[in-house]
Order: structure tokens, then sequence, then C-alpha cells
């Protein structure tokens, strides 16, 4: 009677590829974002040096965070817009399936513009941002964002105000994700030992894992009217 | 008191929306291959019940039984024996017809070679074959509301619920939908079908149920009567 979840799972995150591949209306905007972000920063940052070293990892995040929120505002639309919501929750599958689809749909096209803008980076501001462990803790902190955020973003697409609303919920609860995100990559660029930025990176992960079980039990509630 | 030969069993349904009541204490039930039509003025709480039926909101109070099956706790089985028509198409733009029917089918657990028969069988049957690789954002309203009955119809519910299926259809897109639901691809099922547009009721409809300010006025076997006068005597 029940679809397997997995089945559910890969269902929705194959719609959602297929029809951004089609309408490119995600991946473009957030690419486009960032990009002027970091071209932003770059220029402003441009006379001093070594501040530009300093705020890098910060610029990173800040462009990859703004990035993100617009793409889990219009994932969530594309949803809302004709009704769709009610037609995946019509069909006899679990809503963590539903959360999990739309959360790994969120994060590979996070994870596109953060592999599109960390060679830019480099080559803007001069650092080796290519480093695998940048790699991982980017890839992780996306994660973590994509979490919380298609969480809110499924409350917020049914309010008016939603396009306002988003940022303002997210940006305080996504705080301990910015903040270890930032240490990790600062740690990470500056060449510091292991030991100083692995446990921000463990921190992260930990934060991460918190918020995927949270939000995994409380969807079926924001889901409700 | 439920009936035992009922699909649908209704008791004692309220609805509200904080504090403010939708349904108040509904009864009814529905036998299998009934035909009703729900009527009632805008606000009258139709949508709000067919949300109830489909397993898609909850009830304040009261208790809704499809197929055997108790809601919310088994709201899964219940949802895997309704299919819902909306005047919201409830398809995704940017895929094509069958595209969307495909996504639908995965999620109602169809296999693959079943849900490329039936896909390939429900367009024809609602006249999109032609049109079966073209983005649904491409289409006209009246065969936005086709292929959504392909959708509803997919996974072959007992029940099909249909929410104001003609609003904002011309009249050959409603002749069109009439063909398709009554004279071919659902003759034999369960059929719960809202409207306000009481010309809009086919004849088909053998019972009428009328609701007005939340609580049914109306319930009976349409017979010869004209569905004008059903709905003004229990509107009064």
């Amino acid at each position: 009677m029940k679809t397997p979840f997995i089945n559910s799972v890969a269902a929705i995150i194959g719609k959602d590829l297929r029809a951004e591949m089609r309408a490119r209306e995600l991946v473009s905007v957030m690419a486009l974002f960032a990009l002027l972000s970091i071209l932003v920063f770059s220029f402003a940052l441009e006379l001093d040096r070594e501040a530009r070293e300093e705020a890098v990892s910060g610029v990173l995040w800040v462009t990859l965070i703004f990035a993100s929120l617009l793409g889990f505002n219009r994932s969530m639309a594309q949803e809302r817009d004709q009704g769709n919501l009610d037609a995946l929750l019509l069909a006899p599958i679990s809503r963590a399936a539903i959360f999990v689809g739309k959360l790994l749909g969120n994060f590979i096209f996070t994870l596109i513009v953060a592999l599109a803008i960390l060679p830019l980076m480099t080559a803007l501001y001069g650092l080796a941002l290519l480093d695998g462990w940048i790699i991982v803790t980017t890839t992780l902190g996306i994660f973590g964002f994509a979490t919380i955020g298609t969480l809110l973003a499924t409350m917020t697409v049914q309010t008016q105000a939603r396009e306002a609303l988003l940022p303002i919920a997210m940006l305080p609860i996504a705080l301990p994700f910015l903040l270890t995100a930032v240490r990790a990559t600062k740690g990470v660029l500056s060449g510091a030992p292991a030991a100083e930025w692995q446990g921000p990176l463990g921190m992260l992960a930990a934060i991460t894992v918190i918020y995927l079980v949270l939000c995994l039990l409380l969807y079926e509630y924001v889901l409700e009217e | 008191m439920s009936d035992e030969r009922a699909l649908i069993d209704v008791e004692n349904l309220s609805k509200a929306y904080g504090g403010m009541p939708v349904l108040r204490g509904l009864n009814f039930h529905v036998r299998p291959g009934e035909f009703v039509a729900l009527l009632g003025a805008n606000g009258s709480g139709k949508s709000t019940l067919l949300r109830l039926l489909s397993g898609l909101s909850k009830p304040t109070t009261g208790a809704i039984r499809v197929g055997g099956w108790e809601m919310p706790g088994e709201a899964m089985a219940v949802r895997a024996q309704i299919g819902l028509v909306t005047h919201q198409p409830l398809l995704y733009q940017n895929l094509t017809a069958r595209e969307n029917l495909d996504f639908f089918g995965k999620l109602y657990g169809i296999g693959r070679e079943e849900r490329d028969r039936r896909i390939t069988d429900l367009l024809r049957k609602v006249g999109l074959r032609k049109r079966a690789d073209s983005l649904v954002r491409t289409f006209s309203r009246g065969m936005k509301q086709r292929l959504s009955i392909a959708r509803a119809s997919l996974h072959q519910p007992d029940v099909l619920l249909l929410d104001e299926p003609y609003s904002g259809l011309d009249q050959a897109a409603i002749e069109r939908l009439d063909e398709i639901l009554f004279a071919g691809l659902d003759a034999g099922r369960t059929i719960i079908m809202s409207t306000h547009q009481l010309e809009r009721v086919p004849r088909s409809a053998g019972r009428a149920l009328v609701l007005s300010r939340g609580r049914i006025t109306f319930d009976d076997a349409t017979g010869s009567r004209d569905m004008s006068e059903i709905y003004r005597s229990a509107s009064a």
C-alpha cells in the first residue's frame, strides 16, 4: 500500500532535476547572484590584500547562504504554485520521503553553484580554495543549510510574504552552521595545523546531524494546516 | 451509525479553522459505485469536506472511514484509494504530460511496465496522445484539466473526488470533460463531485447532498427532480 521510501525520494529528486534541466530557474538565478556577490566583494576588498585573505571564507559562506535562500524559496514555490504540494501529499508516501527528496534536490543545486564559484574565487582572490578539505567543509555546510532551509521554506512558502520571511526565519537558526563553517574554512585556508580546524569541522557535522533529525521529526507537523 | 455496505463512512464530522466552524456534525455514507453531487454556495464547506475525505486535512472531531480504513490513523491506505481533481491541475508545468504521469505513477508504486501501459492508455482516453511529449505549460486550461483526470485515475482509485472540476473551462472543454469522466473513463467508480453550478451536475448523479453553512440540509436520491428545485428547497 505504501510506496517504498527510497523509491519516493528518488522519484522526487528525479522530477526536480528534470524540471530544472528544462527550465533552469533555480541554478541560473543562484549562480548569477553568487557571481555578482563575489565580484562585488572582490572589488570592495581589492586594495587591501590582507583584508581580502582574512575575509574570503566569510565571503564564500555569505554568498552561498544568500544564493541558497533564493533556490530554496523557488524550489518550494514550484510545489505550491499549481497546488502540486497537495498532489505530493495525496500520494501514499511518507512525509519524510517528501522532505528528504526536496532536501537532496536543494543540496544538489546549491552544491553545483558552490563548485562553480570555488575556481572563480580562487582566480579572483588568489587563494587555494580548490582544496580537498575546503570542498568537504563546503559540502557539509551546504547539506546542513539545505536541511534547515527545506523545512523553513515549506513553512514560509505558505505565507504571502515568503520571499522576505525565509531569510528572517532562517538566518538566526542557521547561525551555528555559518560560524562553524567559516571557522573551518578559514583554518584550512590559513594552513593552520589540522587540529585547529578539525574541531569546527566536527562540530559542523554534529550540528548537521542534529538538525537533520529534528527536521525529519518536525516536517509532518509543518505540512499540516 | 455506520453502514456495513458503505465505501465511505462519515460520522459526526466537524472541522474548524482557528475556532471558526466550517463543517458541523456531518453524518453520511456513500456506497460503492454511487455518484454523489455535492452542492452548496461558495463558502458552504464543500472543498473542506473533500479535503477531509482525501486525507489532506484532519477533522477537528468525528470519524471518516474509506474502504474500512480509518483516518487520520490509516490515512496512507485511504490516500491510495482516492483520486482528486480540483480546479487547480496539480501538475508540474516544466514536465511533459507523460513525465507528469510517470512521476505520479512512481509515487503510487506502480511498476515500470504497468505504468507505461496505463499512461499510454490514459493519454489516449483523455485525448492527449499526440501531446504526450509536450510541456504542460503549453497546454490550454481544458487540456490541463483532462491530464489532471488522467493523473487522478492513474492508480485506479476506488473513489474519485472532483472539486469544482469545470471551474474556468469553456463550453467545449466542459463537454469534453463530461465525455471523459462520465461516459468512458470512470464508469462504475464511486464519485463525489462538488459544484455550485447546478446546470453542470450530470444526469448520472443519482444522489444530491446539499451543504449550507457547514451542515447537510439535503441528502437523498435525485430521482427525476430538478437540481435547482432540490437546491432551492435545501438552502431555504
